[in-house]
């Protein structure tokens, strides 16, 4: 039977394919392996050169030196760079990221404290810089140099040229203080903290899984202020990539033989020009997204949005280390996920097309 | 056509969520019996309070934790009981009893008792963290606590010294965060590795005080709730919460819309906004924080008495107060903020270009000299120190400034890297000894000394000083020692490597619902307890 199996034309074919599955995969996890171990050590040497006494956040600034001394021990500083990096690493791969100098918690705690937020935060801006940047682009292509054209280019390059901790509390003034349409800074008013289980970590699920629609509307509330603006960054340069990519495909022999041959404007656009750009368009959006998944440090802080921006850059500022080392793990494994996934994507849809 | 109908109708359903605002009604104000605070608590590392040494945590540790005396916030030198009942002291003058109230209990509902107490500063000790010092200073150690610290009695213990120092001043050092009583059973029942519970009581709380620590959220709030066994008037709020709002504009924008009732640290130009409004009062109370400068004194031009004398000639000192601090603050040039025992109001100093420039020619710098600043990125001690640069150019000499975030400045001010640097300095406890220690002591300027005080950080060496310091620590005799403090300030002001600039009022912005807030000198002792919300 066995034999059978290796024998038969069709054993033979599923036994390659089986193989070259797993030759991908552990190509994978090599690149996984790889790509996150040269960030750690990267991180690593850049922290180790911070010139903020790591000590000093330890023990604080008026301890005697046999304190001083102790703690620099504890934090296995007296020894080379290479060992601390192995011994980090091994930690690591115990799955320990070690506590927090500044929070006292496990820095995987707060992680998972922090990203939750961030991610509601950066969806709601990818998801309006998709829905509102590739529409967008679409028709300025279409219409290349037309007012609406040029009107489209000036409304995204006042997206992307003002600066956030400007029109932040402005927006927040208009909007919240003024006018009352939104919630203020924070991601819930506190008077809801602690009055939904915390599940996924996400305001928006947890309302909605424990069916407290008062806390879902007050979560999204907060979320829809500071969600435009990473939107609106985030369409500024998703629709300009759209229009540059329509234009490209416009330009092509085939587009001119459909119109020739009699076919719609709409039916070109949508099942040729459209089509043919999604492959190229959609690492655009990946990146984007995980720009906006490393957390937007100006943003959270305008909005006092608990995400992993201002948990990171305030563990840098404050040297400590293993807050910012995992907080760069998160990262750079969305990152590299995210850019994978955009990846197959791509191949596909090039697929599809093909 | 139909092409471009789709994506208009695409563009234009999104963004305005517009049609969504009026549909979901906005909660405004805050609940009654809650009061709200907004305020950057990114200080707070830990709710031990044998851990606290920052503003925002000592705040919380003094509305939820009992210490083992207080002091009267019109007058600090009136020390009074609060989980102790009575103190004598024996006959050497070392050693200190301490008797205990009874009928307190921790927000666990166990009794605080005596073993409790000396367990709290016996972990001061064991755990050696930063505000230890304020215990260790009276020769009490690892080695020795045990015996130093003891119960005598079934409410009563000993407080034994190396040495018979000032009643005032170890009676002051009891008032501080550090002398703080956490109950026993709980802390230990969470305790790993001989932390002492350290590691829990970080996140964790286990006091008496008129507040519980019901949760922190780092970066996000901290929530406090009335503590029903607490034993005196219980506190009028049911709940108080501190959210975390880093930027001093939304700070205010939340008040003004009513959804906090206190915006803390606002910026002058912030507050004299804020002032003019009918629904926001304003409250200021001066707080034991100097704003000096400190010179470097391995730094060759800053070494020379003249060159020192001729910069503080070159400070517009009351300019500095206007503009930083609204007028919020009182222009100090000695060591010791006012309100304290021996401390000095005079103001010799003054802006004076002419006779500035005379001291430098005098010191053989008519030309000036150039040097570098390091300050804090944020404000106001960018601003103060932008204006010191124009000050002191008048003299000829040319500031760079190094403006670095606070730990880095710590960082280079404690390895002794900077040439000036412009630093805030509060006081540890209600009592000179703090600032006479910080400024004027430094018996060993070597690297490796047990005492990195600010004129260690300076390398200023007075032998002389240091010993007075020492001395009027151990005077018993109040009068003779307010003389000992008023003698080292003078002599610190006419020789030491600092030019004190001027203390800064705590203002607090709050809604005009608002009654009973008392403000202390330092942080530990604002008082929440007694605040009503009409």
């Amino acid at each position: 039977m066995r034999l059978l199996l290796f024998s038969s034309p069709a054993g033979r074919i599923f036994f390659i394919s089986l193989y070259r599955f797993s030759l991908r995969i552990a190509g994978f996890i090599l690149m996984l392996f790889v790509t996150s171990l040269g960030l750690l050590a990267i991180t690593f040497l850049v922290s180790r050169m911070s010139p903020v006494d790591p000590v000093l956040v330890l023990v604080g600034d008026n301890v005697t030196g046999e304190v001083y001394r102790r703690a620099y021990y504890e934090l296995g500083l007296d020894k080379s760079l290479l060992t601390q990096f192995s011994l980090y690493c091994l930690k690591i791969l115990r799955g320990d990221f070690g506590i927090s100098i500044l929070t006292g918690h496990p820095v995987i705690d707060d992680l998972r404290r922090v990203f939750p937020a961030t991610i509601e935060l950066a969806t709601l801006g990818i998801l309006i810089g998709v829905l509102v940047g590739v529409p967008l682009g679409v028709l300025a292509a279409l219409r290349e140099n037309s007012p609406f054209d040029q009107g489209v280019r000036f409304f995204c390059l006042f997206g992307y040229s003002l600066p956030i901790f400007w029109l932040g509390p402005i927006a927040l003034s208009v909007f919240y203080a003024d006018l009352g349409w939104v919630s203020g800074p924070g991601r819930i008013d506190v008077v809801y903290y602690g009055t939904v289980p915390s599940v996924t970590g996400f305001i928006l699920f947890d309302s909605a899984l424990a069916s407290r629609w008062d806390v879902f509307r007050d979560g999204l509330r907060h979320l829809i202020l500071p969600g435009f603006f990473l939107g609106y960054f985030s369409f500024a340069y998703i629709s300009r990539m759209t229009r540059f990519l329509i234009l490209r495909e416009l330009s092509r022999g085939y587009v001119l033989t459909a119109r020739i041959r009699g076919f719609s404007d709409f039916r070109i656009i949508r099942y040729h020009v459209f089509r043919n750009a999604l492959p190229f368009l959609v690492p655009v959006i990946a990146l984007s997204y995980a720009h906006l998944l490393e957390g937007a440090v100006i943003t959270e802080t305008v909005f006092a949005w608990p995400g992993l921006g201002q948990y990171m850059s305030h563990a840098l500022r404050n040297a400590d280390m293993n807050a910012v080392l995992g907080g760069v793990i998160v990262v750079g494994l969305v990152f590299i996920c995210l850019n994978l996934f955009s990846d197959f994507l791509k191949k596909l849809l090039n697929s599809h097309l093909h | 056509m139909n092409l471009v109908a789709f994506f208009a109708f695409l563009v234009f359903l999104f963004p305005p969520f517009s049609f969504l605002f009026p549909v979901i009604p906005a909660l405004s104000g805050t609940p009654r019996d809650t009061l709200i605070q907004a305020w950057a608590l990114d200080d707070v590392l830990s709710l031990d309070p044998a851990d606290i040494f920052e503003v925002s945590a000592s705040e919380i540790a003094g509305n939820s934790y009992e210490r083992l005396l207080g002091y009267d916030l019109d007058d600090v030198s009136k020390i009074f009981g609060v989980v102790a009942k009575s103190w004598r002291v024996s006959r050497d003058g070392r050693t200190i009893f301490f008797k205990i109230r009874k009928g307190k209990r921790f927000a666990s509902g166990r009794p605080l008792t005596v073993a409790d107490v000396v367990f709290s500063l016996h972990r001061v000790i064991f755990l050696e963290k930063t505000p230890s010092f304020i215990i260790s200073q009276f020769g009490i150690n690892k080695d020795n606590v045990k015996q130093a610290i003891r119960q005598t009695g079934n409410d009563e213990f000993a407080f034994t010294m190396d040495r018979p120092h000032a009643l005032s001043l170890v009676l002051s050092c009891l008032t501080a965060t550090v002398s703080s009583v956490v109950d026993r059973k709980l802390v230990l029942s969470h305790e790993s590795d001989g932390d002492y519970g350290n590691g829990w009581l970080r996140t964790h709380y286990a006091g008496s005080g008129p507040f519980l620590i019901r949760d922190w959220s780092p970066n996000e709030a901290i929530f406090l709730e009335r503590n029903e066994f607490y034993g005196g008037q219980k506190p009028w709020l049911s709940r108080m919460i501190y959210r975390h709002i880093p930027e001093q504009g939304i700070r205010r924008l939340l008040l003004e819309k009513g959804d906090v009732d206190f915006a803390r640290f606002l910026g002058a130009d912030m507050l004299s906004i804020l002032e003019k409004r009918e629904d926001i009062s304003l409250l200021s109370v001066p707080k034991g924080m100097l704003y000096y400068l400190a010179f470097n004194q391995k730094s060759k031009p800053l070494s020379h008495s003249a060159v020192r004398e001729a910069l503080k000639y070159l400070v517009d000192y009351q300019a500095l107060v206007d503009v930083f601090s609204g007028g919020r603050g009182q222009v100090r040039q000695f060591f010791l903020p006012g309100g304290l025992l021996g401390s000095r109001d005079e103001t010799p100093y003054h802006s004076d270009v002419e006779r500035a420039r005379s001291l430098l020619a005098k010191a053989g710098y008519p030309d000036g000299f150039s040097l570098s600043m390091d300050v804090r990125n944020i404000m106001p001690f960018t601003g103060i120190a932008e204006a010191l640069q124009q000050s002191f150019a008048k003299g000829g000499i040319r500031l760079t400034l190094n403006q670095i975030d606070h730990r880095h400045l710590l960082t280079r001010y404690r390895r002794r890297e900077h040439a000036i640097v412009l630093a805030y300095w509060g006081l540890h406890y209600q009592d000179p000894h703090s600032n006479a220690h910080a400024f004027a002591f430094n018996p060993d300027n070597s690297k490796d000394t047990r005492f990195k005080t600010l004129a260690w950080r300076n390398s200023w060496v007075a032998a002389d000083l240091t010993a007075l310091v020492k001395e009027a620590a151990l005077e018993s005799d109040i009068a003779e020692r307010s003389l000992l403090y008023r003698e080292l300030q003078e002599e610190v002001r006419r020789r030491g490597p600092y030019i004190f600039l001027y203390q800064e009022d705590e203002t607090v912005a709050m809604r005009l619902n608002i009654k009973g807030l008392r403000l202390g000198p330092s942080f530990d002792s604002n008082s929440f307890r007694t605040i009503v919300k009409e």
